[in-house]
């Protein structure tokens, strides 16, 4: 009875070793073949698919974070938190993001005559980039061109296929259709097939907008004849590919050609003074006759004036980081703030305690948004100074010089108030153009002085 | 045979495939080479690549290999740290629950300074190697950085 009981046990003991001997064999044989095959091709990936789905059946760890870009989640200062949205006939969404001119009343009075002051709320993830342009009240209050669905839709095939194969000139076919009825011709948001060569995977450009901008900053280098395709290197190219939308821009001409006013440099006082050469205006500001422009998302253009871009890093880096699967290493692509991601966002160079990192990242942001907020007044107090001399029939010299300045000065503010790191990205850069904005904001108060002086003594 | 040495047969041979499946999960993992001073041994597991690639461009490539700085360089110690390490290293890995970008361990690193020291100790002895005010020991590693690999 009692050898019995020994031999169970034995048997028992010897069975439970081998299933925990065979568990640890088979995962080191899953580790040592994931290892060598990054990927399975289960499905072939040609040029002309755009369906994120199907790229995503050989590609399974990328693709998954890739639909997490659909999360809403709040920093201190960005990201987005889902608010709940009666569906309309106009409006069918049941989630949007807060509305930033609810938040902060200024942006009106900044916007005012515009669409933005009709409706601006927080950026959501990629995954919303394009319901979120479809359905925004700015469609409804001003007809917007095709040009626009070059940063919220694939529209790589959509390119191909409008230029027979020549993607510049379906860039170009595309801007000339008003939005309204190019929009049913693209189905997904930025896919993979805009940043990723199907036949190697590795990261091309598909924006003609951003190839002829970056051809003029490297002519500025002295690089001639710039072909980022074949010329850039990997690193840079983990930057320009978020720079193909990140980035201010404007509609040249009649033909509303996506352009990158890139001609004279990539800083907003550089970019100002290309527009001002240019004559370029968006609206005329509906509270003071102001021939006036709105900035857009000019995260490329800041992130490059900042001590990162100076160190090497890109864009990748920080907000889609490499993330270990297995014995792989796969590019997170749930794109979002480093603050979400701390630990692999910046403990990779920066030997320091995540909390510490955030504090020293909230510091910058909060000493960013008093500055901001400074220049916001000045700004606002500036056009309400000039909104006395909106009606008048034959404007001086002095009040033309004053209505420039508020185009300037507000230039500047929104460049960094549309920039989407609050003041991140390049915090010296940041108050240095809001300082010049508040000191283009002085320079008219000092025209509507003598304005007022003027009109005084006229009567 | 009786039924009893029968049955003492089943269990010999029971034990004879669990050591067999014991010693070839050994071999295929390359267990043996966790015993040398390879460097290579480090790179079985994929999480160590680019410790090893940067190792490899790093100042110290010529003079000393991962165990030369993460080991203790008497035998009994070496060994204990190299199991315990081990150890962790390998449960980590299967479970997939570590740290990431991983962090190295107070005891570890313990032991990384004392090797610095190992080789440089003539160099430094003069050096003061405590803050008095917080009672810390002075890090070569808080300056010198890269000297091993990047991390």
């Amino acid at each position: 009875m009692n050898k019995n009981k020994w031999m169970f046990l034995a048997v028992g003991g010897a069975a439970i070793i081998t299933v925990l001997v065979t568990a640890l064999l088979v995962n080191i044989f899953e580790r040592k073949s994931e290892e060598k095959n990054p990927f399975y091709r289960v499905v072939e990936i040609t040029d002309d698919i755009d369906d994120p789905a199907i790229w995503g059946k050989n590609f399974p760890h990328q693709y998954d974070s890739y639909l997490k870009t659909a999360d809403m989640t709040r920093t201190k200062y960005g990201g987005s938190e889902a608010f709940p949205h009666i569906p309309t006939d106009k409006d069918p969404r049941d989630v949007v993001s807060a509305q930033k001119l609810d938040e902060d009343p200024r942006l009106k009075i900044m916007w005012a005559g515009y669409a933005f002051s009709k409706d601006f709320r927080e950026e959501r993830g990629h995954a919303y980039m394009l319901v979120d342009q479809i359905f925004t009240e700015r469609q409804n209050v001003a007809k917007q061109p095709g040009t626009c669905l070059n940063c919220h839709a694939s529209t790589y095939l959509l390119y191909k296929k409008l230029g027979d194969g020549d993607i510049t000139k379906g860039f170009e076919e595309m801007g000339k259709i008003p939005y309204k009825d190019i929009v049913h011709s693209v189905q997904h948001p930025v896919s993979c097939i805009d940043c990723h060569d199907p036949s190697t995977m590795s990261l091309r450009i598909t924006r003609p907008a951003f190839m002829e901008g970056i051809k003029l900053v490297k002519a500025q280098q002295g690089i001639k004849e710039y072909d980022v395709n074949k010329m850039a290197s990997r690193q840079e190219m983990r930057s320009f590919v978020c720079g193909q939308c990140h980035v201010e821009y404007f509609f040249k001409g009649e033909e509303k050609r996506l352009t990158y006013p890139w001609g004279k440099g990539l800083k907003a006082d550089q970019i100002m003074e290309y527009y001002k050469e240019n004559g370029f205006k968006d609206w005329v500001h509906a509270l003071t006759g102001a021939e006036v422009l709105k900035a857009q998302h000019p995260e490329f253009e800041m992130f490059n004036q900042g001590t990162h871009a100076r160190a090497g890093v890109a864009c990748v880096d920080c907000h889609m980081p490499y993330q270990r699967v297995g014995a792989m290493k796969v590019t997170d692509h749930q794109v979002r703030s480093p603050l979400l991601n701390i630990n692999k966002a910046c403990q990779t160079c920066h030997n320091v305690p995540e909390a510490e990192l955030k504090a020293r990242v909230e510091t910058i942001q909060d000493r960013h948004t008093s500055l901001r907020d400074v220049a916001f007044d000045a700004l606002v107090d500036y056009i309400n100074d000039l909104k006395e001399f909106k009606d008048e029939k034959n404007p001086s010299e002095t009040l033309m010089k004053a209505r420039a300045l508020q185009k300037e000065a507000q230039f500047l503010f929104d460049f960094v108030e549309a920039e989407n790191s609050s003041g991140f990205h390049a915090p010296q850069e940041a108050a240095r153009i809001l300082g010049l904005s508040i000191e283009k904001v002085r320079e008219g108060q000092k025209l509507v002085a003598s304005l007022r002086a003027k009109k005084v003594a006229g009567k | 045979m009786s039924n009893f040495s029968k049955l003492n047969l089943l269990i010999l041979v029971l034990f004879g495939v669990v050591i067999g499946l014991g010693c070839y999960s050994f071999i295929y993992a390359k267990g043996y080479s966790y015993m040398s001073d390879d460097p290579k041994a480090c790179v079985n597991c994929h999480v160590m690549r680019e410790n090893m690639d940067s190792w490899q461009k790093s100042a110290h490539h010529h003079v000393a290999k991962c165990n030369d700085c993460h080991l203790p360089h008497n035998i009994v110690g070496k060994y204990a740290v190299k199991a315990l390490n081990g150890w962790n290293h390998s449960v980590a890995f299967t479970l997939q629950n570590f740290h990431e970008p991983i962090l190295i361990k107070e005891h570890s690193l313990k032991v990384v300074k004392s090797s610095c020291l190992t080789c440089h100790q003539p160099m430094v002895q003069a050096m003061d190697r405590t803050d008095k005010n917080h009672n810390e020991e002075a890090n070569c590693l808080h300056c010198h950085r890269g000297v091993g690999h990047v991390r």
